[in-house]
């Protein structure tokens, strides 16, 4: 066993444990998503972005390896930065949603009237269709990026605070809470050092697991045109202008750009997941 | 002397199935009672509203004529399973000083090693998580144990050795100790009297 282990030395993930390769995906992932959203610091729009009326429509090549566009821009740059902003809107709006799960969360274990109002409050926001009520806050906040921001953060908590409401209601009736009250420990002392310590792991990767979603409901939102304004390099501005130029057979203008969105969504999906696994690793395998 | 005094207590988990009725008990920090009940008959529902773990029960449970005021609460319960009293991602030296901080004799008396402390509920035995139950209901300020099948579930040596540290802890700091059970041959050996839970509930 450990013979192999040191002859293979370029195959030491294929030999390493379930914790190491978990702590590998987890970390390769994240700096993907870091670099790509770091990126839009270091490209400026105004330069790596000219129009260039003698390079349009380009189909894929290695100068352009994305193509390029209408007005000669270069579809690679254009989509990185999208996804950057993609990222920034989903992390915002993951702060958003999850400060409201907490609150509403904590909030149903008061007393039976609070947490019958916080379940009317989640089965009230779960019943309006999503991306009408995105929409909605959206335009009411003045759209833009804020908007954008504001419309997904206030509706993508509804998923947490459910699960958070469930666990809290179910630790607060474990034998040691109530051996806890018995010794005499304040109701706020329960709350800091017995409950959070075992909801936080539920929120860490609820919020991760929050990112996807508020990506794509940016993307499809700015694709309908309530979103980001269009001089933004939005994923959704591209993909909607790109509908203009598929008929002449300009597919590289919506397949790329679809296809990065696709993948940055499944690398926060897989960044969740592993997370998961790490903290809770007795439900991982049922 | 202090006294444990409980009053007309009547439970049922539905309104149609009383499983206690009006039931009357008294006991002093002097003694080792036994109580005796068949499975089923109410003993750990009994314990547990002794305790305040219930208390949506009728009736009055009374330490020396008073009732029992918020905070640490005198008449403490030992479980029947220690790992479900214990947060299981506290490792075991917080799960003790949440309630106090015992001497390092007292932890030799009860078997206890330091290096126990650093380990989660989950990496210890029944037997070891049990002496960590009892010690931590042992807090200075405790002046009744109930003791519900507290050494069911262990075998007869490990059985003797914490009953000698429990009951020598209990004489010694005059701690009153309910030991429930319905092993007979147990409560003739360790207890002054023995009471039957049916001879007080009047069904």
């Amino acid at each position: 066993m450990f013979k192999n282990k040191k002859n293979n030395k370029p195959w030491f993930l294929y030999h390493a444990n379930l914790r190491v390769k978990t702590l590998f995906i987890i970390i390769v992932a994240s700096l993907i998503l870091i670099s790509i959203f770091l990126s839009n610091f270091f490209i400026n729009p105004n330069t790596a972005l000219t129009t260039d009326f003698s390079n349009i429509n380009q189909a894929p090549s290695f100068e352009h390896i994305f193509g390029t566009d209408w007005m000669g821009r270069d579809m690679f740059v254009r989509t990185i930065l999208g996804l950057g902003i993609s990222i920034g809107v989903g992390a915002f709006a993951s702060v958003i949603s999850t400060i409201i799960a907490i609150i509403l969360g904590s909030l149903s274990s008061v007393n039976s009237v609070a947490d019958e109002f916080v379940a009317s409050v989640i089965d009230l926001f779960g019943s309006i269709p999503h991306i009408l009520l995105i929409i909605l806050i959206s335009i009411s906040c003045g759209g833009g990026f804020y908007g954008v921001i504001l419309g997904v953060g206030l509706t993508h908590w509804t998923p947490l605070a459910r699960v958070l409401r469930a666990e809290i209601k179910k630790i607060k009736t474990t034998e040691f809470i109530k051996l806890s009250e018995q010794l005499g420990k304040s109701k706020w002392w329960i709350i800091k050092k017995h409950i959070f310590p075992l909801v936080i792991s539920q929120i860490i990767v609820g919020v991760i697991l929050m990112f996807p979603h508020a990506i794509m409901h940016e993307a499809s939102i700015s694709f309908l045109g309530f979103g980001l304004s269009p001089h933004e390099p939005a994923i959704g501005i591209i993909l909607a202008e790109a509908m203009g130029y598929l008929s002449t057979g300009a597919w590289w203008l919506a397949f790329y750009p679809g296809l990065s969105l696709l993948f940055i969504v499944l690398l926060f999906d897989l960044i969740g997941e592993n997370v998961h696994k790490l903290l809770n690793p007795q439900t991982t395998n049922t | 002397m202090e006294t444990l005094k409980a009053e007309h207590i009547s439970f049922g988990y539905n309104s149609k199935n009383m499983v206690l009725n009006d039931i009357n008990f008294t006991m002093d920090n002097s003694m080792i009672l036994g109580l005796f009940g068949d499975s089923g008959s109410g003993k750990s529902t009994f314990c547990k509203i002794l305790t305040g773990f219930i208390d949506s029960y009728k009736g009055n449970v009374l330490l020396n004529n008073k009732s029992i005021e918020n905070g640490f609460n005198p008449i403490q319960l030992i479980y029947q399973h220690p790992e479900k009293i214990m947060n299981p991602r506290w490792n075991m030296g917080d799960i003790l000083k949440e309630s106090w901080n015992p001497s390092e004799k007292i932890l030799n008396e009860f078997g206890i090693k330091r290096e126990w402390f650093n380990r989660y509920p989950s990496e210890l035995s029944g037997g070891e998580l049990q002496r960590f139950s009892i010690l931590r209901a042992l807090n200075p300020k405790t002046k009744f144990i109930i003791a519900d099948e507290i050494t069911t579930m262990l075998d007869a040596v490990t059985q003797v050795q914490i009953w000698d540290s429990l009951l020598k802890y209990a004489k010694k700091y005059n701690i009153g100790v309910l030991v429930v059970s319905h092993d007979d041959k147990l409560l003739n050996k360790i207890t002054d009297r023995t009471i039957l839970l049916d001879d007080l509930n009047k069904q």
